[in-house]
């Protein structure tokens, strides 16, 4: 049958090329939120000059505009660069960027008839553990690319990324087991579902609610582990100009800078589904909704309601880096080993004890 | 037929990596190619339906551990006279020797059950709930020892870093 080869290559070969292609798009839509949301924070007007055929589009063109500039500038190799790892340490930071988001569920599982079109592009049954692996990886482009310049600032921001990443991958992981606790389960699908149940009959059950202490945490690990200011230590361009990406130009710039971005949509889809109910629309179940409007039409306002929940996600990351200033770099590990370790600790502990003296088990 | 081509070529990527490691001049090559050995064999693991344990390769090995030793050679960051020439020793040829012994007893020890029938694995084999489980009542005894070497090995590098009071460190 033509439509089950259909479903198949949908499923296997048109989902994974998409969602890279749809996640580097959005570096475009990501780098105009910022741009413009720092002018509007500012009090100034941003980028919105560049035109395409005649379309402004309030500077949507703008990082257009940027990426075509970045291409065609003159690339620069020091000389006595390592030139293997100088060249390897761009690719080595967007691979993983990319392939995080492939576990991210960005819909309920679509039914046509007899085929059942999971949304996502691998349901893994050890889904967030790979998110953990394989972003875990990410830092290695920082760290060689920092240290193959041969430049004692980019080392510095290279070593600076290494011991930042490592510290607050302990609280992000240890942010998360609350939630396993609560939803009994590794699978992002589960967790997501599971979201849409409501709390006393009004409040949807979202990870936010149960596990306020948990969403905090892991929101701060997440800005640190993007190099975000208040945590974007490893490029501070106060002290070490410009850190790991400090002898980088041109296209290999641009491999940095998109990976950080792509960084950023990944960190927000996975806080969207662990905290804030995924692709769910608050007290609309999946099958409330099948039944009025149809299963297409459930999938495509699913779709959306991930969507702007990511791109809100994303809007509070610009809003933070424009609002604080950056810590110094004791205060980055004293937060992260001294405030931040304990805390999860005891979120941990509490979320196990509690069920057990309100009975619940 | 396309398990068995993937898994000759991460197989054949582990080992390149792995010579890699011993042969490279630069340790931070070194590392590298150890990064990359160590995610060829999480690649062999997935092939052997054992998601769980590649993925616990990759973050513990790859993601934690090969950072740390990056982060101490950078430190380091050993020019290449304080690296010295490549030479031959005495230690190096009985090294040599010794990876051809064993690598000829390993060859002889296993293809015996290279003829053996296939066993089907069991449903849920590799994945969390079935590691889980596993874990926590066939090898409960054994686990909990791990975790009591693991809790001393961290009190360990705890009073090895404090600073004694007075030191004027």
């Amino acid at each position: 049958m033509w439509i089950d080869y259909l479903v198949w290559t949908v499923q296997n070969l048109l989902f994974p090329v998409v969602v890279p292609v749809v996640l580097l798009t959005g570096v475009i839509l990501a780098v105009w939120i910022e741009r413009r949301g720092a002018g509007f924070i500012q009090d100034r007007v941003g980028p919105n000059r560049v035109t395409l055929f005649g379309f402004r589009n309030a500077g949507l063109m703008q990082p257009i505009a940027d990426a075509l500039k970045l291409l065609v500038k003159e690339e620069f190799i020091p000389e006595k660069a390592d030139r293997f790892l100088f060249f390897l340490a761009p690719t080595l930071s967007m691979i993983p960027a990319l392939l995080t988001f492939m576990v991210i569920p960005f819909g309920d599982v679509l039914v046509l008839g007899k085929y059942r079109i999971p949304l996502q592009v691998a349901d893994l049954n050890v889904g967030l553990l790979f998110i953990f692996a394989i972003s875990s990886l990410g830092v290695y482009g920082i760290v060689l690319g920092g240290w193959s310049a041969d430049n004692k600032y980019s080392i510095l921001g290279g070593l600076r990324s290494s011991a930042q990443m490592i510290s607050y991958e302990i609280s992000m992981g240890l942010a998360i087991i609350g939630i396993l606790i609560v939803f009994e389960s590794v699978r992002l699908n589960d967790i997501v579902r599971m979201q849409g149940d409501l709390l006393f009959g009004f409040l949807p059950r979202w990870g936010i609610v149960v596990q306020p202490l948990g969403f905090l945490l892991f929101f701060v690990a997440a800005l640190a582990e993007t190099n975000r200011i208040p945590f974007d230590l490893p490029e501070a361009e106060a002290e070490i100009v410009a850190g790991y990406h400090l002898e980088y130009s041109s296209f290999k710039f641009s491999m940095f800078f998109m990976a950080e971005y792509v960084n950023m949509m990944v960190a927000s889809g996975f806080i969207v589904s662990l905290f804030l109910g995924g692709w769910q629309i608050p007290w609309l179940p999946t099958e409330a909704l099948v039944a009025h409007v149809g299963p297409i039409l459930t999938a495509v306002l699913q779709v959306a309601a991930f969507a702007v929940k990511l791109w809100f996600i994303m809007w509070v990351f610009v809003w933070v880096r424009w609002t604080l200033p950056r810590f110094r770099y004791d205060q980055l590990m004293g937060l992260g080993w001294r405030v931040m370790l304990p805390l999860a600790l005891a979120n941990i502990f509490v979320t196990s004890v509690v069920p057990f003296v309100l009975g619940v088990y | 037929m396309i398990q068995a081509i993937f898994f000759y070529i991460f197989a054949a990527s582990a080992v390149v990596m792995a010579l890699v490691v011993v042969s490279a001049r630069n340790p931070i090559y070194s590392a590298a190619a150890l990064i990359g050995c160590l995610l060829s064999v999480a690649c062999i693991f997935v092939l052997q339906s054992a998601h769980l344990l590649a993925l616990l390769q990759v973050l513990v090995y790859a993601g934690a551990i090969m950072v740390l030793v990056l982060f101490v050679l950078m430190l380091l960051n050993l020019s290449r006279d304080e690296l010295g020439r490549r030479r031959i020793t005495v230690r190096r040829v009985t090294g040599v020797y010794l990876v051809g012994a064993l690598v000829t007893l390993m060859t002889i020890r296993f293809t015996k059950h290279l003829w053996a029938p296939a066993v089907s694995l069991e449903p849920g084999f590799g994945t969390i709930e079935e590691v889980g489980k596993i874990l926590y009542t066939k090898y409960l005894l054994p686990f909990e020892m791990v975790s009591l070497l693991l809790l001393a090995a961290i009190i360990g590098a705890v009073v090895l870093t404090r600073k004694e009071k007075g030191d004027g460190r």
